[in-house]
């Protein structure tokens, strides 16, 4: 994992002391809220229907257990003892008081993280692959340029009055797992045919109301030009970009209006001025960087052992749960395993103090040290030895934290809704409560196999509903809320925005509706087909008959 | 509007001049594109120093090749929100050489004068009631950068090359 040096640390030192004072010249009035509201923004702090909320950043979702267990000490010292991972492998607390805000800002500065940029028409924070480092189709570990995109981004001074927030992930494998292609820039970074390592870099991406899939303006970029790339495609988009309307705000707009093949140019051209600048790292501060993400010192001799096999075989519950939450290691003897925290009527993405311990002390006994978040709101030990996962297990469930539901039906991505912001038409997390509780049967998961629903408020889409496989939507139908269905979204490599499947549903009739597409798709499939697959061949007039028919 | 140029306070010797304002006799201008490109022989034979304003959005290309005949740019905030101006000073400081005074007029906020600073601004039309204590704290507010701009400021990467050691 990156450590701070001296420089890094500095940098979050002053920008807390910076933020105090702002904080102090509102409490005494010398700021307005009006002007205050966009200082608080800068540094993540919104406020939302019934207090402050703090975001607070985790770069390309990596945590070491020091920092998990800062952030179960401040779910309990500055919140009502809990905190949310959201589907930009964040953490935000829903409670914080304005005045406390500071002081929780020092504390986590003394592990090495903060809350800049989390919010605000600026660089946010860096994604990538929860599983990177860990996984055997990787070309490289993206957290290399995750980290060295942070540092450049980080108060930029030419980009932070972007016409809208920016977001960019990365990932270095050929599966998707960081949803790259619904971001305003996507890097996957690939070998070309010459053997060279670069970036394939799509532009352009995002959901909201104008939902698109970024375009690809550059096959090949050689490694060492990243910053450089990166600079001018922020520098056309900070001068071209649509200012006049914040809906046409984002790059996907511009991107869209212009056609990818002119927008690349103008980038090309920018690009050809400052490719030979400084802002491109030398190579000695890209290896110092790259030397912090080496892969931990695994044992090469452990191989799985028999009293591992015999667990399998003898405990079904334990079995359910390696088989659809633990994945293949790079490292044979090795195992990925995530943790579920999408309990049966649960909050998706809420985890206690208490089960943030439990799982940082879970990745410093048997992870190497490292924890993940997910997008999908969830977090992964990405360096497990197989002997060791019965354990790991038994600790998760002792802290309900084994659900045994990743990539199933129950595993949803959901917003935080008209319980906490102030932008919902509808709940999103009582929806998902209704649908978890209906399908709470996890042998009946399992039989319905790998489904994505995502669920949003509003059309912002933070619930990612458009890239759902069942996508929900939160309307206002004549002040009730109502929940517009889609079908077919992608969020992988074949990234596809979903189709309206017809008129929403009252909140009453929205369980029975996702029921009732799914029984279509059990009707319908061929053998080991995923609810994807079949959608793809049979489309999606079926679904359309049966969902309007009962009604 | 009070005007602080490196770190304090000026007395502005500059009229800004509305487009619909006759010309002056003597003093030194500050021009809109839109009179610059309509009057630019006029405007040159009265032989004061003029300076040009760009409203945001106005491309700097439009007087690239004019720049050795305006000792200021004022580049214009409609808001503070608006960061166009921001790429505007940077071209003209690192492509275009510009080394005149690069002037931000309009709506700015305090807590942003140190990324205007560095993207090469150096001097600042400020809200009544503005001090220079103000002004001081705000650009040294944040001491450490890691990317390089047109401006004196070493950054991050630099000092690593220099003590490669202090970063273990
Ligand atoms: S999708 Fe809408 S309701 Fe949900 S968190 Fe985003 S803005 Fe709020």
């Amino acid at each position: 994992m990156y450590r701070y040096d001296e420089f890094d640390a500095a940098l979050v030192t002053q920008r807390v002391a910076q933020f105090r004072d702002q904080v102090d010249r509102r409490m005494k009035g010398t700021l307005s809220e009006d002007e205050f509201r966009p200082l608080r923004l800068m540094n993540g702090l919104y406020l939302q229907l019934h207090a402050y909320m703090l975001r607070v950043a985790i770069p390309y979702g990596t945590l070491s257990s020091v920092q998990m267990r800062m952030l179960a000490h401040i779910a309990r010292r500055y919140d009502h003892g809990y905190g949310h991972f959201t589907t930009r492998q964040n953490i935000q607390y829903n409670w914080p008081k304005l005045v406390e805000v500071p002081d929780l800002l020092d504390e986590l500065a003394t592990v090495e993280m903060h809350a800049i940029q989390t919010s605000g028409n600026c660089i946010r924070n860096v994604t990538s692959d929860p599983y990177a480092g860990a996984v055997a189709d990787e070309v490289e570990d993206p957290r290399i340029w995750g980290e060295i995109i942070r540092q450049w981004s980080t108060f930029h001074p030419e980009f932070s009055f972007l016409p809208r927030k920016f977001k960019i992930a990365v990932t270095g494998s050929a599966e998707d797992r960081a949803a790259i292609r619904v971001h305003d820039i996507g890097l996957r970074i690939h070998r070309n045919e010459a053997g060279e390592v670069g970036f394939e870099v799509m532009v352009g991406g995002g959901q909201g109301r104008t939902p698109m899939i970024a375009k690809t303006i550059r096959a090949f970029l050689p490694k060492a030009h990243l910053l450089s790339y990166l600079e001018a495609i922020l520098r056309v988009y900070n001068l071209m970009g649509r200012r006049d309307n914040k809906y046409k705000a984002r790059i996907k707009i511009l991107v869209h209006e212009m056609g990818a093949e002119a927008f690349a140019d103008q980038v090309e051209a920018e690009w050809a001025e400052i490719k030979d600048g400084p802002v491109d790292l030398p190579a000695s501060e890209v290896a110092r960087i790259e030397n912090y993400f080496a892969p931990p010192a695994l044992d090469t001799a452990s191989n799985g052992s028999a009293d591992y096999a015999l667990k399998l075989k003898s405990d079904a519950a334990f079995a359910a749960w390696v088989g659809s939450n633990v994945l293949g290691h790079v490292q044979p003897g090795y195992a990925i395993a995530n943790i579920s925290l999408k309990p049966v009527g649960g909050v998706p993405g809420d985890a206690t103090a208490e089960q943030m311990d439990v799982v940082a002390d879970l990745a410093a006994r048997y992870s190497h040290d490292e924890i993940r978040v997910t997008y999908e709101q969830n977090l992964v030990l990405p360096h497990v030895r197989r002997e060791d996962l019965y354990a790991v297990w038994q600790a998760l469930g002792e802290a309900k934290l084994d659900t045994a539901n990743i990539g199933l039906l129950g595993d949803m991505i959901v917003c935080p809704g008209l319980d906490y912001c102030s932008l919902a038409n509808a709940r999103s997390i009582p929806v998902s409560q209704q649908i978890s509780e209906r399908f709470s049967d996890p042998e009946r998961q399992r039989k319905i196999g790998k489904l994505d629903i995502k669920i949003s408020g509003c059309i912002n889409a933070c619930g990612h509903h458009h890239v759902g496989h069942i996508g929900i939507l939160g309307v206002d139908k004549r002040g009730k809320e109502h929940y517009q269905i889609t079908l077919g979204g992608k969020a992988n490599q074949d990234a596809a925005v979903g189709a309206i499947v017809g008129p929403a549903f009252a909140e009453t009739d929205i369980a029975d509706a996702v029921e009732t597409v799914v029984d279509t798709y059990l009707d319908l499939r061929a053998d080991g087909e995923e609810f994807i697959e079949t959608l793809g061949r049979v489309g999606i007039a079926p679904f359309k008959e049966t969902l309007y028919a009962t009604h | 509007m009070p005007l602080i140029k490196d770190g304090s306070f000026v007395t502005d010797p500059w009229i800004r001049l509305a487009d619909e304002d006759a010309l002056p006799e003597i003093g030194p201008i500050i021009v809109s594109l839109t009179r610059w490109v309509a009057a630019r022989d006029a405007l040159l034979a009265r032989g004061w120093p003029l300076g040009i304003c760009l409203a945001s959005g106005e491309s700097v290309e439009a007087i690239t090749g004019d720049l050795d005949r305006f000792e200021v740019v004022a580049l214009e905030f409609p808001t503070f929100m608006d960061g166009r101006s921001y790429s505007a000073a940077r071209l003209l400081r690192e492509r275009h050489g510009f080394s005149g005074e690069l002037r931000a007029v309009g709506n700015v906020l305090r807590d942003q004068f140190l990324f205007l600073h560095r993207c090469g601004f150096d001097a600042f039309e400020v809200r009544e009631g503005e001090t220079v204590s103000g002004w001081l704290q705000a650009v040294a507010a944040l001491t450490v950068w890691y990317q390089p701009t047109g401006d004196a400021r070493v950054t991050v990467p630099q000092l690593r090359q220099l003590a490669p050691i202090a970063a273990e």
